[in-house]
Protein backbone atom coordinates (compact mmCIF):
# COMPACT_ATOMS: atom_id res chain seq x y z
CA UNK A 1 0.00 0.00 0.00
CA UNK A 2 2.56 2.52 0.97
CA UNK A 3 5.00 3.81 -1.59
CA UNK A 4 7.60 4.54 1.07
CA UNK A 5 10.71 2.24 0.15
CA UNK A 6 12.74 0.98 2.47
CA UNK A 7 16.49 1.60 2.52
CA UNK A 8 19.32 0.63 3.81
CA UNK A 9 21.53 2.21 6.64
CA UNK A 10 24.30 3.37 4.11
CA UNK A 11 21.44 5.39 1.96
CA UNK A 12 20.29 6.60 4.70
CA UNK A 13 23.62 8.05 5.54
CA UNK A 14 24.74 9.25 2.35
CA UNK A 15 21.19 11.53 2.38
CA UNK A 16 21.51 12.36 6.05
CA UNK A 17 23.06 16.09 6.18
CA UNK A 18 20.80 17.10 3.07
CA UNK A 19 18.11 15.68 5.12
CA UNK A 20 18.48 17.87 8.71
CA UNK A 21 18.99 20.81 5.99
CA UNK A 22 15.20 19.81 4.75
CA UNK A 23 16.86 19.51 0.93
CA UNK A 24 16.11 16.16 -0.12
CA UNK A 25 13.61 15.04 -2.24
CA UNK A 26 10.20 14.67 -0.37
CA UNK A 27 9.90 11.17 -1.21
CA UNK A 28 13.62 10.40 0.51
CA UNK A 29 12.83 12.32 3.20
CA UNK A 30 9.87 9.89 4.11
CA UNK A 31 12.26 7.14 3.52
CA UNK A 32 14.89 8.44 5.89
CA UNK A 33 12.06 9.51 8.17
CA UNK A 34 11.00 5.55 8.03
CA UNK A 35 14.51 3.97 8.44
CA UNK A 36 15.12 6.67 11.66
CA UNK A 37 12.38 4.93 13.38
CA UNK A 38 13.04 1.48 12.48
CA UNK A 39 16.84 1.97 13.13
CA UNK A 40 18.64 2.54 16.46
CA UNK A 41 21.96 3.35 15.22
CA UNK A 42 21.13 6.15 12.22
CA UNK A 43 18.70 7.65 14.82
CA UNK A 44 21.58 7.97 17.21
CA UNK A 45 23.52 9.41 14.59
CA UNK A 46 20.90 11.27 13.50
CA UNK A 47 20.49 12.89 17.58
CA UNK A 48 24.58 13.55 17.17
CA UNK A 49 24.74 15.42 13.73
CA UNK A 50 21.66 17.72 15.16
CA UNK A 51 23.12 18.24 18.20
CA UNK A 52 26.48 19.49 16.77
CA UNK A 53 25.24 21.77 14.37
CA UNK A 54 22.91 23.34 16.94
CA UNK A 55 26.13 24.20 18.31
CA UNK A 56 27.50 25.36 14.95
CA UNK A 57 24.64 27.39 14.89
CA UNK A 58 25.02 29.05 18.25
CA UNK A 59 28.65 30.02 17.40
CA UNK A 60 26.62 32.77 15.20
CA UNK A 61 24.88 34.33 18.03
CA UNK A 62 27.67 37.18 18.44
CA UNK A 63 26.96 40.05 21.14
CA UNK A 64 27.43 43.04 18.65
CA UNK A 65 30.15 45.43 20.42
CA UNK A 66 29.38 49.08 21.92
CA UNK A 67 32.22 50.00 19.31
CA UNK A 68 29.88 48.51 16.28
CA UNK A 69 26.64 50.08 17.49
CA UNK A 70 28.00 53.45 17.75
CA UNK A 71 28.78 53.43 14.15
CA UNK A 72 25.86 52.35 13.00
CA UNK A 73 24.26 54.86 14.96
CA UNK A 74 26.11 57.43 13.30
CA UNK A 75 25.62 55.90 9.73
CA UNK A 76 22.10 56.04 10.99
CA UNK A 77 21.93 59.74 11.93
CA UNK A 78 24.38 61.01 10.00
CA UNK A 79 23.23 60.17 6.02
CA UNK A 80 19.17 61.28 7.05
CA UNK A 81 17.66 62.01 3.75
CA UNK A 82 14.41 63.19 3.99
CA UNK B 1 1.03 44.74 -13.42
CA UNK B 2 3.88 43.63 -10.97
CA UNK B 3 3.39 40.48 -9.07
CA UNK B 4 6.81 41.34 -7.32
CA UNK B 5 6.25 43.41 -3.86
CA UNK B 6 8.99 46.15 -5.19
CA UNK B 7 10.44 47.92 -2.12
CA UNK B 8 8.68 51.38 -3.27
CA UNK B 9 8.09 54.28 -0.78
CA UNK B 10 9.53 57.59 -0.45
CA UNK B 11 13.35 57.69 0.77
CA UNK B 12 12.46 58.58 4.06
CA UNK B 13 10.40 55.55 4.03
CA UNK B 14 12.94 53.32 2.43
CA UNK B 15 15.70 54.12 5.08
CA UNK B 16 13.39 54.12 7.62
CA UNK B 17 12.65 50.23 6.97
CA UNK B 18 16.06 49.75 6.06
CA UNK B 19 17.83 50.74 9.26
CA UNK B 20 14.75 48.83 10.74
CA UNK B 21 15.64 46.03 8.95
CA UNK B 22 19.45 46.06 9.81
CA UNK B 23 18.87 46.78 13.30
CA UNK B 24 16.92 43.80 13.55
CA UNK B 25 19.91 41.54 11.69
CA UNK B 26 23.00 43.30 12.93
CA UNK B 27 24.13 40.40 15.57
CA UNK B 28 23.55 38.02 12.61
CA UNK B 29 25.54 39.87 10.02
CA UNK B 30 28.59 40.62 12.86
CA UNK B 31 28.66 36.82 13.90
CA UNK B 32 28.64 35.69 9.82
CA UNK B 33 31.71 39.31 9.29
CA UNK B 34 33.36 37.47 11.99
CA UNK B 35 33.55 33.96 10.87
CA UNK B 36 34.31 34.86 7.21
CA UNK B 37 37.21 37.63 8.37
CA UNK B 38 38.13 35.59 11.42
CA UNK B 39 39.17 38.90 13.61
CA UNK B 40 36.86 41.40 15.23
CA UNK B 41 38.29 45.01 13.93
CA UNK B 42 37.79 43.78 10.21
CA UNK B 43 34.39 42.34 11.22
CA UNK B 44 33.62 45.57 12.19
CA UNK B 45 34.73 47.55 9.06
CA UNK B 46 33.12 44.27 7.05
CA UNK B 47 29.42 45.20 8.34
CA UNK B 48 29.78 49.07 8.92
CA UNK B 49 31.06 48.94 5.05
CA UNK B 50 27.91 46.72 4.49
CA UNK B 51 25.35 49.39 6.35
CA UNK B 52 26.67 52.14 4.25
CA UNK B 53 25.91 50.39 0.89
CA UNK B 54 22.80 49.10 2.15
CA UNK B 55 21.24 52.41 3.14
CA UNK B 56 22.69 53.71 -0.53
CA UNK B 57 21.45 51.21 -2.17
CA UNK B 58 17.89 50.43 -0.75
CA UNK B 59 16.11 51.63 -3.44
CA UNK B 60 17.31 49.03 -5.86
CA UNK B 61 16.51 46.58 -3.84
CA UNK B 62 13.42 44.55 -5.52
CA UNK B 63 11.06 42.89 -3.08
CA UNK B 64 11.51 43.96 0.84
CA UNK B 65 10.84 40.01 1.66
CA UNK B 66 14.02 39.72 -0.12
CA UNK B 67 15.63 42.13 1.96
CA UNK B 68 17.84 39.90 4.46
CA UNK B 69 19.04 37.99 1.21
CA UNK B 70 20.31 41.02 -0.04
CA UNK B 71 21.53 42.47 2.93
CA UNK B 72 23.84 39.14 3.30
CA UNK B 73 24.76 39.44 -0.46
CA UNK B 74 26.32 42.51 0.12
CA UNK B 75 28.17 41.49 2.92
CA UNK B 76 30.06 38.71 1.30
CA UNK B 77 30.52 41.38 -2.20
CA UNK B 78 32.24 44.08 0.05
CA UNK B 79 34.38 40.70 1.85
CA UNK B 80 35.16 40.01 -1.61
CA UNK B 81 35.91 42.91 -2.80
CA UNK B 82 38.22 44.03 0.86
CA UNK B 83 39.82 41.05 0.50
CA UNK B 84 41.18 41.72 -3.11
CA UNK B 85 42.36 45.09 -1.60
CA UNK B 86 44.39 44.25 1.28
CA UNK B 87 45.75 41.09 -0.49
CA UNK B 88 49.27 41.74 -1.76
CA UNK B 89 48.58 39.13 -4.79
CA UNK B 90 44.66 39.12 -5.23
CA UNK B 91 44.58 36.52 -7.73
CA UNK B 92 45.77 33.92 -4.65
CA UNK B 93 42.18 35.27 -2.70
CA UNK B 94 40.21 35.56 -5.83
CA UNK B 95 41.63 31.83 -6.31
CA UNK B 96 40.74 31.06 -2.80
CA UNK B 97 37.20 32.07 -3.32
CA UNK B 98 36.05 30.84 -6.48
CA UNK B 99 38.07 27.14 -6.38
CA UNK B 100 37.09 24.56 -4.26
CA UNK B 101 40.58 22.87 -4.95
CA UNK B 102 41.34 19.47 -4.95
CA UNK B 103 39.19 16.81 -4.77
CA UNK B 104 38.76 15.48 -1.73
CA UNK B 105 36.88 13.51 0.98
CA UNK B 106 33.56 14.34 1.71
CA UNK B 107 32.53 11.50 3.68
CA UNK B 108 34.45 11.81 7.05
CA UNK B 109 32.26 11.47 9.57
CA UNK B 110 33.12 12.08 13.65
CA UNK B 111 30.28 9.86 14.86
CA UNK B 112 32.05 6.80 12.97
CA UNK B 113 35.20 7.74 15.30
CA UNK B 114 33.34 8.71 18.95
CA UNK B 115 30.58 5.92 18.46
CA UNK B 116 31.64 2.69 20.53
CA UNK B 117 28.14 0.83 20.13
CA UNK B 118 29.91 -2.32 22.60
CA UNK B 119 30.51 0.69 25.36
CA UNK B 120 27.05 1.73 25.93
CA UNK B 121 26.89 0.00 28.88
CA UNK B 122 29.31 2.62 30.79
CA UNK B 123 29.91 5.67 28.50
CA UNK B 124 29.18 7.42 25.32
CA UNK B 125 31.72 8.96 23.73
CA UNK B 126 29.85 11.18 21.37
CA UNK B 127 27.67 12.89 23.53
CA UNK B 128 30.59 13.48 26.07
CA UNK B 129 32.07 14.85 23.36
CA UNK B 130 29.48 17.41 22.69
CA UNK B 131 28.96 18.37 26.34
CA UNK B 132 32.98 18.82 26.65
CA UNK B 133 33.12 20.80 23.16
CA UNK B 134 34.03 24.75 23.90
CA UNK B 135 32.33 27.17 21.76
CA UNK B 136 35.69 28.94 21.61
CA UNK B 137 36.88 25.31 20.02
CA UNK B 138 33.98 25.56 17.78
CA UNK B 139 35.03 29.11 16.64
CA UNK B 140 38.53 27.80 15.92
CA UNK B 141 38.04 24.92 13.98
CA UNK B 142 35.30 26.85 11.46
CA UNK B 143 37.62 29.44 11.45
CA UNK B 144 40.52 26.98 10.56
CA UNK B 145 38.35 26.41 7.13
CA UNK B 146 38.85 27.62 3.60
CA UNK B 147 36.99 30.53 2.52
CA UNK B 148 34.77 28.55 0.23
CA UNK B 149 33.44 25.96 2.81
CA UNK B 150 33.40 28.53 5.70
CA UNK B 151 31.01 30.88 3.74
CA UNK B 152 28.75 27.98 3.17
CA UNK B 153 28.90 26.67 6.53
CA UNK B 154 28.37 30.29 8.07
CA UNK B 155 25.16 30.21 5.80
CA UNK B 156 23.97 27.36 6.02
CA UNK B 157 24.62 25.79 9.62
CA UNK B 158 24.93 29.35 11.23
CA UNK B 159 22.53 31.59 9.44
CA UNK B 160 20.01 29.06 8.22
CA UNK B 161 19.95 29.96 4.76
CA UNK B 162 18.47 27.30 1.87
CA UNK B 163 21.19 26.10 -0.85
CA UNK B 164 18.96 27.90 -3.63
CA UNK B 165 19.53 31.00 -0.86
CA UNK B 166 23.39 30.70 -0.85
CA UNK B 167 23.19 29.97 -4.44
CA UNK B 168 21.89 32.89 -5.41
CA UNK B 169 24.04 35.05 -2.36
CA UNK B 170 27.01 33.65 -3.93
CA UNK B 171 26.18 33.65 -7.50
CA UNK B 172 27.08 29.87 -7.78
CA UNK B 173 25.19 26.69 -9.04
CA UNK B 174 22.91 25.04 -6.23
CA UNK B 175 25.30 21.97 -6.95
CA UNK B 176 28.41 23.45 -5.98
CA UNK B 177 26.31 24.64 -2.54
CA UNK B 178 25.81 21.19 -2.13
CA UNK B 179 29.30 19.74 -2.36
CA UNK B 180 31.27 22.60 -0.28
CA UNK B 181 28.93 22.26 2.54
CA UNK B 182 29.68 18.37 1.94
CA UNK B 183 33.08 18.89 1.55
CA UNK B 184 33.05 21.66 4.37
CA UNK B 185 31.33 19.53 6.72
CA UNK B 186 34.03 16.53 6.14
CA UNK B 187 36.68 19.03 6.77
CA UNK B 188 35.31 20.69 10.08
CA UNK B 189 34.20 17.04 11.26
CA UNK B 190 38.22 16.18 10.81
CA UNK B 191 39.13 18.84 12.32
CA UNK B 192 37.23 18.69 15.83
CA UNK B 193 38.18 14.47 15.56
CA UNK B 194 41.68 15.85 15.81
CA UNK B 195 40.73 18.08 18.67
CA UNK B 196 38.89 15.11 20.74
CA UNK B 197 42.54 13.26 20.12
CA UNK B 198 44.25 16.40 21.84
CA UNK B 199 41.97 16.85 24.35
CA UNK B 200 41.22 12.85 25.42
CA UNK B 201 37.78 12.60 24.25
CA UNK B 202 38.84 9.79 21.67
CA UNK B 203 38.26 6.66 22.50
CA UNK B 204 40.79 4.76 23.43
CA UNK B 205 42.93 8.14 24.36
CA UNK B 206 44.15 9.01 28.26
CA UNK B 207 42.19 11.87 29.04
CA UNK B 208 44.62 14.93 30.35
CA UNK B 209 45.18 14.99 34.08
CA UNK B 210 42.89 17.50 35.61
CA UNK B 211 40.75 18.19 38.98
CA UNK B 212 37.71 17.26 37.87
CA UNK B 213 37.73 13.18 38.37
Amino acid sequence: MSKIKAISCEEAIRHLLEYLDHECENHTHEEIDRHLSACQACYSRMEFEKRLRSQIKNTGGQLVPDSLKNRIDKLFSGGSKD
Amino acid sequence: MSFKTRASGSPADLRAFCEAEIGAVLDRLYGTALRLTRNRADAEDLVADTVVKALDNIQGLQDRNCFRGWIFRILYNTFKSNCRKKSARPEDCLSSLQRDGAEGDDTFRLFDKLHQPFLLWWGNHEQEFLDRLEIEDLCKAIDALPDNFRIVIALSGIEGFSYQEIAETLEIPVGTVRSRLARGRSILQKSLWDYAQTVGLAPGHARPQGNDS
